[in-house]
């Protein structure tokens, strides 16, 4: 069975002015049990839209989005219960420590406080976060630190698809090396299926079994990152994926990530 | 890692517990902010009772009961106090959390809406019992009011029921923010402001004007304050306040659902329009 099934799914928001905006047009993603699928995409090129899409967040126009064989539009809270999501922005009552935040967080997924304690304290210990540090208000810690909690938030409810949408972005080298062992770790240890939203072409190719690329709500390619290399290959030279991607998107790196949403 | 299945029941009661407690840990957070507010709903209180004491200075005075009007300013504060906390946590429900940033968070948590909004509006009533509990401790120290004859018990019974049908009148002001992200949460202050206009809280509802009274008829906060009143200074009985009581009762049938019935249609246009997703 599919981890994650997306066929033909569009999506089109109106903006003020009364112009309509394409966030998702025909879009069609596979996920298998156990893999790990990279969207590689300017900003505002429907990374995002795309995750809320299959998070229950945004309801698509048309097309279907089943995760595990369900239906994510008609049984919602079904399909939720099976997954989790980091996001760029690490989203957190700030006045709440970690531990209080995490705590919550479990709870909505029914996950009492007794059940929880034990699981934060290994993952805490797995993202070599500091347990001390866990009792301090969000707002005291550094976005690093803040991104490990809400994969660890992610983690705390045993999801086995996770939806990570540019889970490094705005890190330091250090903090975005940390979340991609992590990531890593996951992957290996929690046989969780993930669908990963990055601008970084080497955590795409490090992580990922297959890299897609989205450009203008359409996915222009979905291959192993080899082989779409290999796709763009001129005078029998096989180009590296960040040239891949301003091949195939027209884009820079540097332009891909600086892109107004 | 994946524990035992639980039963529906069970994960959506660790759910409204986990709401519960989360604003009990904001509450600790914001400490501070408690006490300044707590303070200030003390103030406006005593305030307000001493309008009741300024009016025996006034030309004529001798024909108003000071001792009654006082209570009568007294109960409006404290019972507004509470009904307007219970109004204002509910509506600020989405708001907040989008403030927060937490809302995506929430909503695609796998518990229900109804969750949500129970554990929003128990800790609501937790909070805003305490709370009142409190000013009323302050403000019979302060004022000399005759309270002997109150039938406490039939007050709460008449608060609780009246908490029930303002709960469902928050829910339907908290979708105000799906609705209009930037807008929204002024229109649930105007609610507010209108609930304090028409329901009699510092004036019977009969000094309206004829065109404004059919609202007080709409609104719980106006049987809350009635039969509050009744039983705090009458000492009337349960049975005796059933003018109040039903009505609430019908409130509470038709508001619940409804609050429900409209949050749950609001959060499909901001899903639909991708309303959910803009924080700040």
């Amino acid at each position: 069975m599919k981890a994650l099934e997306l066929v033909g799914v569009d999506k089109s928001f109106k903006k003020r002015r009364g112009e309509v905006v394409r966030a998702l047009d025909g879009v069609s993603v596979e996920v298998g049990k156990g893999e790990v699928v990279g969207i590689l995409g300017p900003n505002g090129s429907g990374k995002s839209t795309l995750v809320r899409v299959i998070s229950t967040l945004v309801l698509p126009d048309a097309g279907k989005v089943e995760v595990f064989g369900i239906d994510a539009v008609r049984h919602p809270k079904q399909v939720q219960r099976s997954m989790n999501r980091v996001s760029v922005e690490a989203s957190f009552f700030k006045k709440l420590s970690a531990m209080e935040n995490l705590l919550y967080g479990a709870k909505l997924y029914g996950v009492t406080s007794r059940e929880a304690r034990p699981r934060i304290k290994d993952i805490l210990e797995n993202i070599g976060f500091a347990q001390k540090r866990a009792t301090e208000p969000m707002e005291h810690l550094s976005r690093g630190m803040q991104q490990k909690i809400a994969l660890a938030r992610a983690l705390l409810t045993s999801p086995v698809l996770m939806l990570l949408d540019e889970p490094t972005t705005g890190l330091d080298p250090r903090s975005k090396k940390d979340v991609q062992a992590f990531i890593s770790r996951i992957r290996e240890a929690h046989d969780s299926s993930i669908l990963l939203c990055t601008h970084d072409m080497g955590e795409a190719e490090e992580l990922c079994d297959r890299v897609g690329i989205m450009m203008d709500g359409k996915i222009l390619a979905l291959e192993e990152p080899g082989k779409l290399k290999a796709r763009y290959a001129t005078n029998g030279r096989v180009p590296t994926l960040e040239e891949t991607f301003m091949a195939a998107t027209g884009y820079s790196v540097e332009e891909a990530s600086a892109e107004g949403e | 890692m994946r524990g035992p299945i639980k039963p529906g029941w069970l994960v959506e009661m660790i759910a409204v517990w986990g709401y519960v407690q989360r604003n009990y840990f904001l509450t600790k957070r914001y400490f501070m902010w408690e006490v300044v507010w707590l303070t200030f709903t003390t103030v406006n209180t005593m305030s307000i009772t001493f309008i009741g004491a300024g009016a025996a200075q006034r030309p004529g005075a001798e024909a108003i009961d000071i001792q009654e009007y006082m209570t009568f300013l007294l109960i409006g504060a404290l019972i507004w106090s509470y009904l307007s906390m219970i109004f204002d946590i509910l509506s600020e429900t989405v708001q907040w959390e989008r403030w927060e940033g937490t809302i995506e968070y929430t909503f695609m948590s796998p518990t229900s809406r109804v969750t949500h909004l129970l554990g929003m509006g128990v800790y609501a009533i937790v909070y805003g019992i305490i709370r009142t509990a409190l000013v009323l401790g302050v403000a019979m120290l302060a004022f000399d009011l005759d309270l002997g004859n109150a039938n406490y018990a039939a007050a709460l019974v008449v608060l609780a029921v009246c908490s029930i049908s303002l709960v469902g009148f928050g829910v339907v002001a908290a979708v105000m923010p799906l609705l209009s992200p930037e807008k929204g949460q002024q229109v649930t202050y105007i609610v507010s402001a209108l609930l304090l206009l028409v329901s009699g809280v510092y004036y019977p509802v009969s000094v309206l004007p004829d065109w404004m009274q059919p609202l007080a008829t709409i609104s719980p906060v106006t049987y809350g304050l009635e039969g509050s009143r009744a039983a705090l200074t009458d000492g009337a009985g349960v049975a005796q306040l059933w003018g109040s009581i039903w009505p609430l009762l019908v409130m509470g049938v038709v508001f619940v659902p409804l609050g429900i019935w409209i949050f749950h249609l609001g959060e499909n246009y901001a899903k639909r329009t991708g309303k959910l997703k803009r924080s700040g």
